[in-house]
């Protein structure tokens, strides 16, 4: 059910990114409208968290643009910083800082970014942490909570930002698989309040029940991209049939 | 060979008067060469080679060097330069006192940025990384992320050079300084009696060395408090 507003609020023109003498990312081309949700797959080291971190630039890309709601990604610091206010990231590894306590958590970027006053801030951060049914971990530290709960907490930290945008890389990678389904019913209530996201995930059953389009991508390209009903059920490319068939298997 | 107690039970009690001066020196010198040793550090990572560099040299010169020739350098050399004499240092570096914290701080302070570079370099990217996607500047992210977690990190390594750096004190009774050791050189010299004041010197000093121990396990205890599960 993608929106159709003249401008989509990602747009990638031939992105081209190296490590060295390494390609990491060929030639992408992607745009991603508002309330769109698309989940990216593919084999380890096929540049899709690479990717995605190009899109609030914790990577520079060589070639190509990368516009973020009308703005496009350059070197100057101001308009990364201003980007980086739109689109919210959770981390595979949660990325909690371990030194200040949830709530604390919650509050830094508010105040030190968005300048919203002490009160204001903790009045949101307890706001999204009963919106991630954690409201009572509030005062404790990280290391306290399961990782269920710590990535519930990164997906709150981001949100208190009011982001634009969604990032997800590998939300579930880290979990225990008794804790995925905390983590996946948070990310589902968010995708149906039409937050745009674009998610890295193995969660196929996410996936295709959630996304809107499911992107593929093998070696740095984008190998395919579909519908959920058409990459699982008829896909294109034999790449693409090869990996679903090793996910799918067991 | 005797071992004179109550010539211990004399002097004991005259080494202790270089107390005062002794920690004189640990705290000045500790506080001021801490102070540099954050400049160093904010040189060294600020990722400008024309800071970076003097910062580097500095500290291998200083790491690089006896500290008793730092010491010698400061207060027998620098009073030959007609500059040095006629400088506002003048008042501090005639003393010897004023050239013992001197040498104490700059050695200590190249060692201590050292030990606060590991620190920093202890903090996960990912926390940066989380940082920034946050939005949060560079100078934002310094003070709030890796500051706190960077000090949590040093400070074992930091008890370690301020235990040190007591023990560099006594180096200071070289100069004509009356503190602890040097108190104990002179009685030494009017008792011929090297074997009982200085090992009851030693065992202050070791007084003082478990005193520190436990001073920064309570600071350890308290900046570490997120690294415990339990309350």
């Amino acid at each position: 059910m993608s929106t159709s507003d003249a401008q989509p609020l990602i747009q990638m023109q031939g992105v081209n990114k190296f490590f060295g003498s390494f390609q990491a990312l060929k030639n992408i081309n992607l745009e991603v409208r508002k309330g769109e949700r698309i989940v990216v797959c593919g084999p380890s080291g096929s540049g899709k968290s690479t990717m995605i971190r190009c899109i609030n630039r914790l990577e520079d890309h060589n070639d190509g643009h990368i516009i973020i709601d009308g703005k496009e990604l350059t070197d100057q610091v101001k308009d990364i910083n201003a980007v980086r206010r739109e689109v919210g990231m959770v981390f595979q590894s949660f990325n909690l800082f371990p030194h200040m306590t949830i709530v604390k958590n919650l509050m830094l970027a508010q105040q030190l970014v968005r300048k919203i006053p002490k009160a204001e801030a903790r009045e949101t951060a307890m706001h999204y942490l009963k919106r991630v049914k954690i409201p009572e971990q509030a005062e404790k530290y990280p290391i306290a909570l399961s990782g269920g709960q710590q990535q519930r907490v990164a997906i709150a930290r981001a949100l208190c930002m009011k982001p634009e945008i969604m990032l997800f890389d590998e939300p579930t990678s880290a979990l225990d698989p008794e804790m995925i389904n905390e983590v996946l019913e948070v990310m589902v209530d968010l995708a149906k309040e039409g937050m745009t996201m674009i998610c890295v995930t193995h969660e196929m059953g996410f996936a295709r029940s959630v996304a809107d389009r499911i992107i593929f991508m093998d070696e740095g390209e984008i190998v395919e991209e579909a519908a959920p009903a058409q990459f699982f059920d008829n896909p294109k490319s034999e790449r693409t049939k090869k990996f679903l068939s090793q996910i799918l298997s067991h | 060979m005797s071992f004179d107690l109550n010539l211990i039970a004399e002097s004991l009690p005259m080494m202790l008067m270089g107390i005062g001066i002794t920690f004189k020196l640990l705290i000045i010198s500790g506080f001021l060469g801490l102070t540099l040793a954050i400049f160093l550090l904010l040189m060294r990572i600020s990722g400008r080679w024309y800071l970076s560099f003097p910062a580097q040299v500095y500290i291998y010169v200083f790491r690089g060097t006896p500290i008793l020739v730092q010491i010698f350098i400061i207060y027998y050399g620098l009073p030959q330069f007609e500059t040095v004499r006629d400088s506002i240092f003048w008042p501090i570096l005639r003393e010897p006192m004023g050239c013992a914290i001197l040498a104490l701080t700059l050695n200590t302070g190249a060692y201590v940025s050292e030990i606060l570079r590991g620190g920093v370099l202890g903090v996960s990217k990912g926390i940066l990384e989380a940082g920034s996607a946050l939005g949060m500047s560079v100078r934002q992210k310094f003070i709030y992320l890796t500051a706190p977690i960077a000090a949590r990190l040093a400070l074992p390594a930091y008890s370690n050079d301020v235990i040190s750096l007591l023990k560099s004190t006594a180096l200071a009774s070289t100069i004509t300084i009356a503190d602890m050791t040097g108190i104990a050189r002179t009685i030494v010299a009017d008792t011929y009696a090297p074997y009982e004041i200085f090992i009851s010197l030693a065992i202050v000093y070791m007084i003082f060395t478990f005193g520190i121990q436990k001073l920064f396990g309570v600071i350890e205890r308290y900046l570490g408090r997120y690294t415990q599960r339990e309350g």
